[in-house]
């Protein structure tokens, strides 16, 4: 008989590093920098990959198991609110239209972030970095997944929800998010991690997971806040990566500093736009409010991001260019926007409404400097108008920003009475832009950005009809043809709340005879 | 500045002017912003100006209750935020508008709902 070997069982210490440090090696016949040419070419330069730390010290067998773990209790609540009929219990169907907003512009987000993360770990030497960005990847891939599966119980019910992932791709506001992350994972490894690392998990991610899960919980939807909590024991290892892959650059070398700089001032701006989204979803769309986006933005953005600039003004890093404007739109940005929807609702597959008395109270109390002056008269002009039988619905195509693609819709910084308007030419062509940091991001790369797939402009070029459509035949609808192309159910999934399938629907089951009496 | 890049970068605008059927013109109405932002146009660059108020945009703006009482001789104009004196008589491209200008208008006297700017 063989003598019996003893086994020897690792410590965490050493078993982490074999776990990863263990598994990359130098190559030998073929160069490195062939083997991972783009972890060089952004400009970063990496002296020593050792330095990088993880501080979970999580590897993939550990991994597996908590994932498993935390899956099983997902899937049990999600299972229980479907037998339970959990979709009654929710505050007014009104909320669903925030699930909506969630399942047609966040969850494809995961899974861009998933598609990323695996790119990205590809391309890093360093084993620590990989190994980190392989387990995001998979953590997006599992949030995509349970996001489809906790909404999808909502989509027998309600409408707005059947085609999110073709909509993705085609529906103007949907472009908002889309193009963010194209932009994204377009880039070099390094920018792909301060951007949805670092400027969007580190820095803005509480702005979005806060107010969408607290909301949940306070308008009876226990099923997304589940989802909230098994999302967020990996939310807090991605920012700790945003953290640490920021920190690893700036010291490896000082010329690093002006990249990672310049990163920041576009990332945060980007991710900042991106969350008028968010705004509008809290001020208006929860039947039940948590707080107003000006009060989150308080607390996350100003007090949290403020320390955390501090911090980083060690390595020569100061807070982001575009800093005191996003400050200053915590009064705006969240009225503008919800108009935006009102506005354009007949193009946008969920429902707007004009706010209660009782909700217009609260925005009044919340934005005393704004709301009464600037954004009451024209609500209450609309609800006078639509009780007349005349529901204002824009019709004409608005003008977008260049860069991130949204409406025309901000004002000045300092005069919420003016739009703002910046433009640049370049190579003979005019473009436009909604603010000095949205121009300042294409001045910089205007070569990526003159290939921008803005929705309006794809239009009017004919690119929004399906292959079948005639645009020359008599009595053409054009609106009436791209809406079909979004394979939207038009007057089912689109228009008004007021007088809606989903009112009727809900105020049925409830056993209401009529709901959301709000005026 | 360029695209950072492993090899040349360079690929075609999607928004040249061959791509549209039309020059686009952009639109804003100064101080009425229920019009939640600037309009996208295609429009005839042989339209004469004076088509724009009477032809064009009350299909646009007609819905506000301001837009009734606009007084088109006392209305002024800026191209790219600049004050512009158009002549209506003129046609869009006699005036000097090419493809993704950007014109508004102000209304003195109309400042949206209740005087909101809205």
């Amino acid at each position: 008989m063989d003598t019996r070997v003893l086994k020897k069982k690792l410590g965490l210490k050493e078993r982490y590093a074999a776990m990863t440090r263990g598994l990359g090696w130098q190559t030998t016949y073929q160069p490195m920098d062939k083997v991972f040419p783009y972890d060089t070419y952004e400009g970063i330069k990496i002296h020593d990959w050792d330095k990088w730390e993880d501080p979970f010290r999580l590897t993939m067998d550990a991994y597996w198991k908590y994932q498993g773990e935390k899956e099983r209790k997902l899937y049990a609540v999600i299972d229980a609110f479907a037998q339970n009929n959990g979709q009654l219990g929710v505050t007014d169907a009104r909320y669903v239209n925030a699930l909506k907003l969630f399942i047609q512009g966040v969850t494809p987000l995961e899974y861009y972030a998933h598609r990323g993360f695996a790119h990205t770990g590809r391309a890093f030497r360093g084993e620590g970095a990989r190994v980190a960005c392989q387990m995001q990847s998979i953590d997006e891939l599992r949030h995509y997944q349970t996001e489809t599966h906790a909404i999808s119980h909502y989509n027998k019910y309600f409408n707005g929800m059947h085609h999110s992932n073709h909509w993705f791709d085609r529906v103007w506001y949907l472009s908002v998010p889309k193009s963010f992350f194209e932009d994204a994972v377009s880039a070099g490894p390094f920018e792909f991690l301060t951007s949805v690392s670092f400027s969007f998990e580190y820095v803005l991610t509480n702005l979005l997971f806060v107010p969408f899960m607290s909301g949940a919980a306070h308008n009876g939807d226990m099923s997304t806040v589940t989802f909230g909590f098994s999302a967020q024991s990996d939310e807090s290892r991605h920012m700790t990566l945003g953290i640490e892959c920021i920190k690893f650059m700036l010291e490896q070398d000082p010329g690093n500093v002006p990249i990672v700089q310049r990163w920041i001032d576009k990332w945060f701006w980007r991710g900042y736009r991106l969350l008028t989204l968010v705004a509008m979803m809290q001020d208006y769309m929860l039947p039940k409010r948590v707080m107003s986006w000006k009060e989150a933005w308080e607390m996350y953005a100003e007090s949290n991001g403020g320390a955390l600039f501090k911090d980083l003004a060690r390595y020569g890093i100061r807070e982001p260019l575009g800093w005191k404007d996003a400050c200053e739109g915590k009064d705006h940005i969240s009225h503008q926007a919800w108009n935006t929807f009102y506005n354009y609702n007949a193009a946008a597959p969920f429902h707007t409404w004009v706010p209660s008395d009782e909700e217009m109270a609260w925005l009044s109390e919340k934005y005393p400097e704004s709301f009464d002056k600037y954004h009451r008269p024209r609500l209450e002009h609309f609800r006078e108008q639509q009780q007349a039988g005349n529901r204002f619905y824009n019709k004409t195509l608005p003008m977008l920003c260049t860069t991130c693609q949204i409406p025309m819709l901000f004002t000045e910084p300092g005069d919420p009475t003016k739009i703002c308007y910046r433009e640049s030419d370049w190579r003979g062509n005019k473009y436009h832009f909604c603010s000095d940091h949205c121009k300042g991001i294409f001045d910089f790369e205007p070569e990526k950005f003159v290939q921008s797939w803005l929705p309006v402009h794809q239009i009017y070029q004919g690119h929004c009809f399906k292959s079948d459509v005639d645009p020359t035949k008599e009595g053409f609808d054009p609106l009436l043809a791209v809406l079909d192309y979004y394979e939207m159910n038009v007057g089912r999934d689109n228009f008004d709340f007021e007088g809606s399938e989903d009112q009727k629907n809900f105020a049925a089951w409830r056993g209401e005879t009529k709901q959301g009496d709000r005026t | 500045m360029s695209v950072a890049a492993l090899k040349d970068y360079d690929f075609p605008a999607k928004d040249v002017r061959e791509n549209f059927p039309a020059p686009l013109l952009y639109i804003g109405w100064e101080d009425h912003l229920l019009f939640c932002a600037p309009f996208c146009l295609p429009l005839p660059p042989d339209m004469p100006f004076g088509a724009l108020p009477t032809a064009v945009l009350p299909g646009v703006y007609g819905w506000h209750p301001d837009f009734a009482k606009i007084d088109w001789a006392q209305v002024q104009w800026f191209k790219s935020g600049r004050p512009w004196q158009p002549d209506p008589a003129k046609s869009l491209a006699d005036n000097g508008l090419t493809h993704k200008d950007v014109i508004r208008f102000r209304t003195p006297g109309l400042n949206g709902i209740q005087g909101s700017f809205s």
